[in-house]
């Protein structure tokens, strides 16, 4: 009787624990919902089958990648609407520099692009105090109209197979490289966030930029070290397009921005700063590149894709928020 | 005038309860005011008035009571039957808009309609011109509400009530930012609102202010109706007795004797952050506390802020030590080993929707560990350490800030300061708002940080917890020392039960000469 009563008080205890966090870890529920889902109404479709699997991580790899310097960004309470053009500009200069002076000069010249315009963003919104939306709006239009110009609108070819394969195209065994890429990223991204002073610092800056100065930390800088990051890591993401499609061209990216955001928020991450979970990014991306999958083996149009994609985030954030 | 008859009552409200958490806000609290008085409302910060006044204006609802008003009972109001019951509030934080003009400001969303649906400007113009003819104070309607001064502005927060046809109108603080002129400008105005049958509820920490205009009184304190009585039955003395109650008398508790040594640790020599004016002038010893006290804009926290790097120095020296020293950022404060407590805990002390132990761990976060890396062992000891010695009552070290009551919250801000080991402490009213027991706490903390010879400086509103702790008293004014003195002389060491009231009052007088002749 007693073990019986002190068995459902733990359940009960178990439930209530459930009641209280569940919010907060949507992501990981809705995924496997998600992906049960699709796995059983799509199983004569071979959605489960290891091809398949591989080719979602694969078109997911670099929006992840991306997501993880964006909880980072948006956590610390900024945001950058760059990303998306920053990889197709850093993807036309690597592989124009490829092309030009070999394996080094290409990998330079990729992260110098990323490091410059993160430089700029960040000059421009801790200096001018320009807000980083308005900031990295702009540099989205800038860093696209260069991408155009300097390529002239074609795509510039990736001859060099090294590259290829270490950024994007290879494989590891069985593994693709993109999907290494993904989880050192995501390591790294975890390992800032939750367990060094800077990314203590970048969640106190976030959460409450005044009080953060108001204790001692340099605000700015934080503020700008996260823009580098974010633009570093986006011209990371636009070598791996290169290297995954053995061409550097202006339209790589497009429209990143927007996912990237979304895998964030979805993953968990406040939109205004002071929480941010990496996991749950690349969770969000992963949740976003299977339900992009599971329509396309539905057989749905484009058009349908993009409804049904669209009701689908919108359900998930509206269950993760917290009503008062 | 569509104001009720003289001696009527506007409004009434009866037992009314409010709870915060775990803190009774309001207990039973009756309040009623009459057309054609001014009612003051009055008791020290964090007694219940401001929360008595957001039920009033519809914002918050009481867990119990009632609300009676145009002859019907509410259990609560919303803020639109407050407004349309003839409710209206003047803010001490102004509520106007600066980016659009006084006319604009006042029919805010109220605005007055052409016969094409569109806003019809010269009408509001011309009502707003007669509104203020009405209340005979000159101010240009189409001027915009950022250009006006504070005096100008606060007349125009009337104005918008009484375009609402307001007949209850409620002033918080009304004269705080104003200049003499402008103050006599407002009770003119008050006067004149009186006579024509408006109920007026005015809340002031100005006891002067209070016997020029007032009628009657309600006495609030700790949450709790004291008295409602005309203030003619009271005198300065018997009405400060009623306010501050016996707990202030028990403040004196946590005086100690001096720990003050002849060592300078900190010479301030006119300082000021901008204009002109001599600035402040003070030397802080080690193991003394120095009280600060001013009025409202007298420029205290300015000068904290200015202490620890957060506001430049416009002129004058800081020596530390003997040795001059800039600072120039909170982190230069920080290596020369000072700490702030800041006046507004929630939007400058902590980041709220985190831990206690974030934000404990957040200034020391350098010495947890030599790598980049955050040594979990040294920061939970820290955190340990510091719930512990403070006295937090939380469920959990990892429970966000914001759970917490107000007085955990302000110790989680000085716990943190204190775990970076400061020598000089400035705490800029660091008990405002919180219970009287965490008040009680700090106080004695403050005393036995000064016997480890620390140097305090404790900037505070609340005189008779400025005589408790401080060894010295400096009166601030518009940006100066204009007196420091010996807070026991003060005090005058009699056992008389009378004597501290008598301290507060001469000090209370202080105060109010420093703002006149300063």
């Amino acid at each position: 009787m007693a073990e019986a009563r002190s068995t459902h008080g733990s359940v009960e205890k178990l439930w209530s624990y459930f009641k209280q966090t569940w919010r907060q870890n949507i992501i990981y529920i809705g995924f496997a919902v998600v992906f049960v889902f699709f796995a059983v109404t799509l199983h004569d479709r071979g959605f489960l089958h290891p091809n398949n699997v591989l080719n979602i991580a694969r078109q997911t790899a670099v929006i992840a990648v991306m997501a993880v310097a964006m909880t980072l960004v948006l956590s610390s309470g900024e945001i950058d609407l760059s990303v998306g053009a920053v990889a197709g500009l850093a993807s036309v200069t690597t592989a124009m520099a490829l092309s030009a002076g070999g394996l080094g000069l290409g990998i330079v010249a990729g992260l110098g692009t990323g490091l410059v315009v993160g430089l700029v963003n960040g000059v421009l919104s801790t200096r001018l105090l320009i807000p980083t939306f308005l900031t990295t709006l702009a540099m989205m239009g800038i860093a696209r109209g260069a991408a155009m110009w300097i390529s002239d609108t074609a795509a510039i070819p990736v001859l060099n197979d090294n590259y290829a394969s270490f950024f994007g195209s290879g494989n590891l065994g069985p593994i693709p490289s993109l999907l290494l890429w993904m989880i050192v990223a995501g390591t790294i991204g975890h390992v800032t966030l939750r367990h060094t002073k800077f990314g203590r610092r970048i969640l106190a800056v976030g959460g409450n930029a005044e009080a953060a100065r108001y204790t001692g930390i340099r605000t700015a800088r934080i503020k700008m070290a996260v823009l580098v990051i974010s633009s570093m890591t986006a011209a990371l993401a636009g070598m791996l397009y290169a290297g995954r499609l053995q061409s550097g061209r202006f339209q790589l990216g497009e429209g990143d921005e927007l996912s990237v955001i979304a895998a964030a928020v979805l993953g968990g991450t406040a939109l205004f700063g002071g929480r941010g979970t990496v996991i749950g990014s690349i969770f969000g991306a992963l949740m976003i590149g299977v339900i992009n999958n599971g329509l396309i083996l539905m057989g749905l149009e484009y058009s349908q894709q993009l409804i049904a994609r669209g009701g689908i985030i919108i359900l998930a954030v509206a269950l993760s928020q917290k009503r008062s | 005038m569509n104001a009720g008859a003289n001696g009527n009552i506007a409004v009434e409200m009866r037992a009314i309860s409010k709870r915060f958490g775990g803190v009774h806000a309001l207990r039973e609290v009756y309040f009623s005011a009459q057309f054609g008085e001014i009612h003051a409302l009055l008791g020290e910060n964090g007694a219940g008035k401001s929360t008595i006044l957001t039920i009033l204006r519809g914002v918050l609802a009481p867990d119990s009571g009632e609300i009676i008003v145009d002859g019907s009972s509410f259990p609560s109001l919303t803020a639109k039957a407050a407004r349309e019951h003839g409710i209206g509030m003047i803010f001490q934080e102004m509520s106007l808009v600066p980016t659009l003009t006084v006319a604009q400001n006042v029919f805010l969303n109220n605005e007055p309609l052409g016969r094409t649906g569109l806003i019809n400007e010269r009408a509001m113009r011309e009502r707003s011109l007669e509104i203020f003819r009405d209340m005979g104070v000159e101010i240009d309607p189409a001027a915009l509400v950022g250009e006006l001064s504070t005096g100008q502005q606060q007349l125009a927060e009337i104005a918008k009530a009484l375009s609402q046809d307001a007949r209850i109108l409620v002033l918080d603080e009304p004269t705080s930012a104003l200049t003499a002129t402008e103050v006599e400008i407002l009770f003119g105005l008050v006067r004149r609102l009186r006579g024509e049958g408006k109920a007026i509820i005015y809340v002031s920490h100005r006891m002067d202010e209070i016997f020029q205009l007032a009628d009657r009184a309600t006495v609030l304190r700790d949450g709790r109706h004291i008295d409602t009585r005309p203030i003619a039955d009271y005198t300065l003395t018997t009405l400060i007795a009623d306010i501050m109650g016996k707990a202030t008398r028990d403040l004196l508790e946590y005086a100690t004797a001096s720990t003050s040594s002849e060592d300078v640790v900190l010479e301030v020599r006119n300082l000021r952050s901008g204009g002109t004016g001599a600035g402040a002038s003070f030397a802080l010893h080690q193991g003394e506390v120095l009280g600060i006290a001013g009025l409202l804009g007298s420029g205290r926290s300015r000068l904290a802020r200015m202490l620890f790097g957060l506001e430049p120095v416009g002129a004058g020296e800081i020596l530390l030590r003997n040795e001059p020293f800039q600072i120039t950022s909170p982190q230069v404060a920080m290596a020369a080993g000072m700490a702030l407590v800041p006046e507004d805990r929630r939007r400058q002390g902590l980041v709220l929707q985190h831990s206690v132990a974030h934000n404990i761990e957040l200034p020391v976060l350098g010495r947890l560990g030599a790598s980049a890396f955050i040594s979990g062992r040294t920061g939970r000891q820290i955190v340990r350490d510091t719930i512990s010695r403070m006295g937090i009552k939380t469920q959990s070290p990892d429970s966000a800030v914001n759970t917490l009551s107000g007085g955990n919250q302000q110790k989680v801000v000085i716990g943190k300061w204190l775990a970076t080991a400061p020598d000089i402490l400035i705490m800029d009213e660091a008990t405002a708002g919180i219970d009287i027991g965490s008040k009680g706490e700090i106080l004695r903390l403050v005393r036995e940080l000064a016997s480890e010879g620390k140097s305090i400086i404790f900037i505070s509103s609340e005189l008779a917890e400025l005589l408790a702790v401080s060894d010295r008293i400096c009166v601030m004014a518009r940006g100066e020392i204009v007196q420091s003195f010996d807070a026991r002389q003060l005090v005058a060491g009699d056992q008389d039960p009378q004597s501290e009231l008598q301290a507060e009052q001469k000090l209370q007088l202080l105060l109010q000469q420093g703002k006149r002749h300063g």
